[in-house]
C-alpha cells in the first residue's frame, strides 16, 4: 500500500517535471551535476531541477519498495503467481528507471512519452498486488458473492482500454513541449474544428506568446488535441453508461455500483481539469493535477474489472 | 619583350583590384498590431534569479518601433552554401545575464565558434534543440567556464534553453555563408561585401516565418525592404 501511494505521487512528481519543462535540467544520470545523486548539495535544487531532481529521489525510494515487495512476494507469499508479480513489478521499476535516465542521457523526447505509459502500467500493477495481498480480498474467498454479468465487466475492460489510450495520447501532446496547440475551450481556434491549414497554423503561431516551452505548434499537434477531446467525451460517456449500467444490473447498495459512481465523479473532475488546463494556460499545477486524476481514473477502471472478475469466478 | 611586360603588369593589376562586391541593405517593418508580449511571472517568482529585477521582466517576441520598423529578423542569402568563413571568424558570444539568453536571436556561420557565458549567480544548463546539428546539453555552474559550441550544418533558428529556467531561450540561426544580418531596433540591415550577382534574398522572423525576394547585387550593393503583417 505504502509503495502505491509513493508511486502515485512519483506519477505526480513526473508530472510537475514535464509541467515545468524541467527534464532535461540536470543533464547526466545516474549523477546528478556530477554529484552522487544522493549528495547533491541542496543550492543546488532550484528551479526545474528541484522537480527533476526530487523525481529521481523518490523513484529510489519507490524502486526500493518494490524491491523489498518482490523479494517478500518471493519468499512469503503462498501464492505462487503473487511471487511472478512481484518480479514482474521489480523488473518494470528497473526498466522505468532506465527508460527514464537513457531520456536524459539519449536526448530522446520520444522516449519520455513511454517514460509516461510505463509509469502508469506500473501503479496498475502495484495497486494490483496491493489488492490482492490485501486482508479483504484474502478473508473474502469463502463469503457469498453476487456474479457481475458478463457484458458489465467487457464494457468497463473496454472503457478502461481507452483510458489507457488516452494517456497514451496525453503523454505524446505533452512531450512534444510546445505549450498549448489549442488555447480556447469548448471551441477550439475559435471554431468547432479548428482550420489546420499552412496559413491557420501559421497565424496561431504569430499570436501565441508563451513564457515556457515556445515551440511553434503544427497541424498535427492542433488535431492531436482535438484527438484528445473527442476521446475524453467517449470514455465520459463510456464511465457514465458503466455507473448507470452498475446500479441497473447490480443494485444501488452494491460496492461496484458504488464505486462506478466515483469513478463517474472522477471522470467529471477530470474533464473540469481539462479544461482548466486550457483556461490557465497550462498552469503547472492544474496540468499535474489533470494527469494525476488520469491514472486514478486508470486504475478505478482496473481495479473495478478486477474485482468483478473475482467475484464472478467465486459465485460460479 | 615589350608585349611580355604590357601583359604582366596588366595580370599584376587585376590581381591587385579589390574583388568587386557590393552591401545590400535594407528595413524591415511590421504591419498590424502583434499580441501582448507576457509578464516572466515564474523569473520574478524565482528566489535568485527575481532577486536581479526591480520590474516584471516581460517576453520580447516583436521588437518594434513606434514607426512599425521591426527587430530580430534574420535576412540571409538563400541557397548561398559552401561559403562559410566561420572558421576563421571571430567568435560570437551568447550571454546568461539576468537569468535570460543575451541577444535572444543571433546568427552565425557554420564553422564558426559561439561563447557561452554564465553571468548569473545560479546554475544554468545549457541545452539545445537542434533540427540538423547534434544536441548538446551541459550545465555552467555560476562563475564556471565559457562552453563552446559550433555547428556544422546550417539550420534556422537552433534554440538554445535553460530546463533549470524554463523562460529561457535563444534562437540562434547557422548560415553556410558570411552573407547575413539581424535587423536591429530600427529595422535596417546591411549584409557586407557581397560578390555581384542574382540572389534569393530571405527575410524570417522567429513568430512571423520567412519572405523571400529575388534581388541583384550590382557594384553599388542593393537595397530590399520587407514587410511582415501579424494576421
Amino acid at each position: 500500500m505504502l509503495n502505491a501511494v509513493a508511486t502515485f505521487l512519483l506519477i505526480g512528481l513526473g508530472g510537475l517535471v514535464t509541467s515545468h519543462e524541467a527534464g532535461m535540467s540536470v543533464p547526466d544520470w545516474p549523477t546528478s551535476y556530477g554529484y552522487n545523486m544522493f549528495a547533491l548539495p541542496i543550492k543546488f535544487w532550484t528551479g526545474g531541477a528541484f522537480f527533476e531532481h526530487t523525481h529521481r529521489l523518490l523513484a529510489s525510494v519507490v524502486g526500493f519498495l518494490t524491491t523489498i515487495l518482490a523479494v517478500w512476494l518471493c519468499l512469503k507469499e503462498p501464492r505462487k503467481w503473487m511471487a511472478w508479480l512481484g518480479i514482474a513489478a521489480f523488473l518494470l521499476v528497473v526498466a522505468q528507471g532506465i527508460l527514464g535516465g537513457m531520456r536524459v542521457r539519449l536526448q530522446m523526447a520520444s522516449l519520455g512519452i513511454f517514460h509516461g505509459a510505463v509509469a502508469q502500467t506500473f501503479l496498475v500493477l502495484v495497486c494490483a498486488i496491493a489488492l490482492f495481498t490485501s486482508r479483504w480480498w484474502q478473508n473474502s474467498e469463502t463469503e457469498k458473492q453476487i456474479p457481475v454479468p458478463r457484458g458489465l465487466r467487457k464494457h468497463i475492460l473496454y472503457v478502461t482500454i481507452l483510458i489507457f489510450i488516452q494517456l497514451l495520447i496525453a503523454a505524446t501532446m505533452r512531450h512534444q513541449h510546445a505549450g498549448l496547440a489549442i488555447s480556447d475551450f469548448p471551441l477550439a481556434h475559435g471554431k468547432i474544428w479548428p482550420d489546420t491549414s499552412a496559413a491557420a497554423i501559421a497565424s496561431y503561431n504569430a499570436q501565441r506568446i508563451e513564457v515556457n516551452g515556445e515551440n511553434p505548434i503544427t497541424a498535427f499537434q492542433v488535431n492531436l488535441q482535438m484527438i484528445h477531446r473527442l476521446v475524453a467525451y467517449t470514455i465520459f460517456l463510456g464511465v457514465a453508461a458503466a455507473a448507470f449500467l452498475s446500479l441497473k444490473k447490480l443494485g444501488g447498495r452494491d460496492a461496484l455500483a458504488k464505486f462506478a459512481f466515483f469513478w463517474l465523479a472522477l471522470l467529471t473532475l477530470q474533464i473540469v481539469l481539462g479544461a482548466a488546463t486550457i483556461w490557465t494556460n497550462k498552469a503547472a499545477d492544474i496540468a499535474t493535477l489533470h494527469v494525476m486524476v488520469g491514472a486514478l481514473a486508470l486504475l478505478t477502471g482496473a481495479l473495478w474489472w478486477l474485482v468483478a472478475a473475482r467475484r464472478t469466478r467465486l459465485a460460479a | 619583350m615589350k608585349k611580355l611586360l604590357l601583359l604582366l603588369s596588366l595580370g599584376i593589376f587585376s590581381a591587385l583590384q579589390p574583388a568587386r562586391a557590393g552591401d545590400i541593405t535594407g528595413v524591415i517593418t511590421l504591419k498590424g498590431v502583434p499580441p501582448a508580449e507576457k509578464d516572466i511571472t515564474p523569473l520574478k517568482d524565482d528566489a535568485t534569479c527575481g532577486a536581479l529585477y526591480d520590474t516584471m521582466p516581460t517576453t520580447h517576441f516583436y521588437v518594434v518601433s513606434p514607426q512599425g520598423e521591426l527587430a530580430d529578423v534574420v535576412v540571409s542569402l538563400k541557397d548561398v552554401t559552401g561559403k562559410s568563413t566561420g572558421a576563421s571568424a571571430p567568435p560570437a558570444v551568447l550571454d546568461q545575464k539576468g537569468c535570460v539568453y543575451l541577444p535572444s536571436i543571433l546568427a552565425i556561420q557554420t564553422g564558426q565558434k559561439l561563447i557561452v557565458k554564465n553571468s548569473d549567480p545560479c546554475v544554468h544548463n545549457v541545452h539545445t534543440s537542434p533540427t540538423a546539428n547534434p544536441e548538446v546539453n551541459e550545465v555552467q555552474m555560476p562563475g564556471g567556464a565559457d562552453l563552446t559550441f559550433t555547428f556544422d550544418k546550417p539550420e534556422p533558428f537552433l534554440k538554445f534553453r535553460c530546463d533549470v529556467h524554463p523562460w529561457m531561450f535563444a534562437w540562434v540561426t547557422v548560415v553556410d555563408s558570411p552573407y547575413f544580418a539581424v535587423t536591429g531596433k530600427d529595422g535596417k540591415f546591411t549584409i557586407k561585401n557581397v560578390p555581384p550577382g542574382k540572389y534569393t534574398l530571405e527575410a524570417a522572423h522567429r513568430k512571423l516565418g520567412a519572405q523571400t525576394a529575388n534581388i541583384e547585387v550590382t557594384d553599388s550593393g542593393a537595397t530590399q525592404n520587407f514587410t511582415f503583417e501579424v494576421k
